[in-house]
């Protein structure tokens, strides 16, 4: 076919969006979704982790070596592994997905309380806090900013990775994307399910930043200062 | 899944071995040595084209101490962007399907890490090693070349390690859009329905990412001089502490 023959395939095109709103909302919901589920879920479970690595100290290295093999497995090839057990679901993409948050999350979550200064504890100690109390209300506070620099980290990840469950039929955004792809490569289609997984992630990353200014109010000097 | 799994995993577990211990699966064309070349010279030629890129900007930027911002920005705004979403649009431009598209994807998500860690080791290379350097009378090409590549060395390599890992595990994905690698096994197994296979195929790729990581985390470590072998892994990790 001669170049001029070709139909229009703009990478960009309103009448696309506004055609398929409907089919573009739902994506963008499942992605949502998926990215939520496995990120709350991967916190659930760092948190746990971690504070099981600092009061045993010998644990640490291989809870964290752990959480780095299963990092270190491509999405893909852990999907594979799952989906003959787990079927073409959501399921396999959440389990997935929550096993790559758990490197960052365990990790920063146990910077975070280590991070904590022994004289605070000892204050706090003083007035008698202990225990879940010392926990809930002195030490989690002051790790919040690296929680949350590590959930960032892991949400960020986790909106670009959810693509990838088009493989198990459950990718989001990566559907339309596939779709696209299937579709002689309609490029308005692979370009809009990009730039709103995108968008998405930036989306995301402004919204944790902000609840946790909101969340840290004492730490607003010291980082106007660094 | 198919109606040959009834026994969930355990039958799954078997049916994967069998599948992998099958000398069939490992001749031909479309045989596991096959596939497996095919993955490494993708994985390979998008890597050294990275590297072939970024290095000389990470040396010269971390030399005069500037771009520190950019580089970490472009480490943090790389995570936002799947690597699917590229691959796909590259086969919709004139780089068109199958290898090259995927090595471009791949060498341009290779390219952060490697600029990330090489500029931070550089741009933190001692003061005092510097200026003694320069009072010795080095000019600033040698000065980076003699003092500041192999006290950066470690990091380098770090760079070069997570780069390597993340673009073998990504190669799976040239499958999808037409090209060739290990990927094929797990596309072609999802395709045909043939759990083992799909999950003969994960095996095989989780293995060869851990395999780059732990060959690579070893080479790395034996340049490291000893004392400082306990500096961070990877300067890309250690910006997702805040520090």
């Amino acid at each position: 076919m001669l170049a001029q023959d070709e139909p229009p395939n703009p990478w960009v095109s309103v009448d696309y969006v506004r055609d398929n709103a409907d089919a573009i909302l739902a994506a963008t919901r499942e992605h949502v979704t998926l990215t939520l589920v496995s990120v709350v879920l991967g916190l659930l479970l760092a948190v746990p982790l971690a504070l099981l690595a600092r009061r045993f100290r010998r644990l640490e290295t291989p809870v964290v070596g752990f959480a780095g093999v299963l990092y270190t497995i491509p999405s893909l090839a852990l999907f594979a592994v799952l989906a003959p057990v787990t079927g073409l679901s959501e399921k396999t993409v959440v389990i997935g997905l929550t096993a790559y948050t758990l490197l960052v999350l365990v990790r920063n979550v146990l910077a975070g309380l280590d991070g904590v200064p022994d004289d605070v504890r000892e204050a706090a100690r003083g007035m008698g806090v202990g225990g879940l109390q010392m926990l809930a209300r002195v030490e989690l506070p002051l790790a919040l900013p690296a929680i949350v620099a590590g959930l960032r980290v892991a949400t960020v990840s986790t909106v670009a990775l959810v693509t990838v469950g088009v493989v198990v039929g459950h990718g989001g955004l990566g559907q339309l994307l596939f779709a696209g792809f299937n579709n002689n490569l309609y490029r308005a289609e692979i370009f809009t399910a990009t730039a709103l997984c995108v968008l998405l992630a930036l989306a995301a990353d402004l919204l944790l930043l902000g609840a946790e200014r909101l969340l840290t109010p004492w730490a607003r000097r010291t980082r106007a200062a660094a | 899944m198919g109606p040959s799994h009834p026994g969930g995993g355990v039958s799954l577990v078997a049916d994967t071995a069998r599948w992998l211990a099958d000398g069939e699966h490992w001749t031909g064309s479309g045989g596991v040595p096959a596939r497996l070349v095919e993955h490494l010279t993708v994985s390979g030629a998008a890597v050294a084209l990275a590297a072939l890129v970024a290095l000389p900007v990470a040396l010269w930027l971390g030399h005069i101490g500037r771009g520190g911002l950019l580089v970490v920005g472009l480490a943090n705004a790389s995570r936002a962007v799947p690597t699917f979403g590229v691959l796909i649009i590259l086969v919709a431009t004139p780089v068109g399907f199958g290898d090259r598209a995927t090595v471009v994807a791949l060498l341009l998500f290779a390219i952060p890490a490697i600029l990330t860690n090489a500029y931070v080791g550089v741009r933190d290379v001692d003061k005092d090693a510097r200026d003694a350097a320069r009072g010795m009378g080095m000019s600033g090409w040698q000065v980076l070349r003699r003092v500041e590549v192999p006290l950066a060395l470690p990091l380098i390599l770090a760079g070069l390690r997570t780069a390597s890992v993340q673009v073998v595990a990504t190669a799976t994905l040239a499958a999808y859009v037409g090209g060739g690698g290990l990927g094929r096994l797990i596309a072609d197994g999802f395709g045909r329905a043939d759990p083992a296979m799909t999950a003969a195929g994960g095996v095989l790729v989780a293995a060869l990412a851990l395999l780059v990581e732990v060959v690579l985390g070893a080479v790395q470590k034996r340049v490291t001089p000893g004392p400082r072998r306990r500096m961070p892994a990877s300067a890309v990790d250690a910006a997702a502490l805040p520090v």
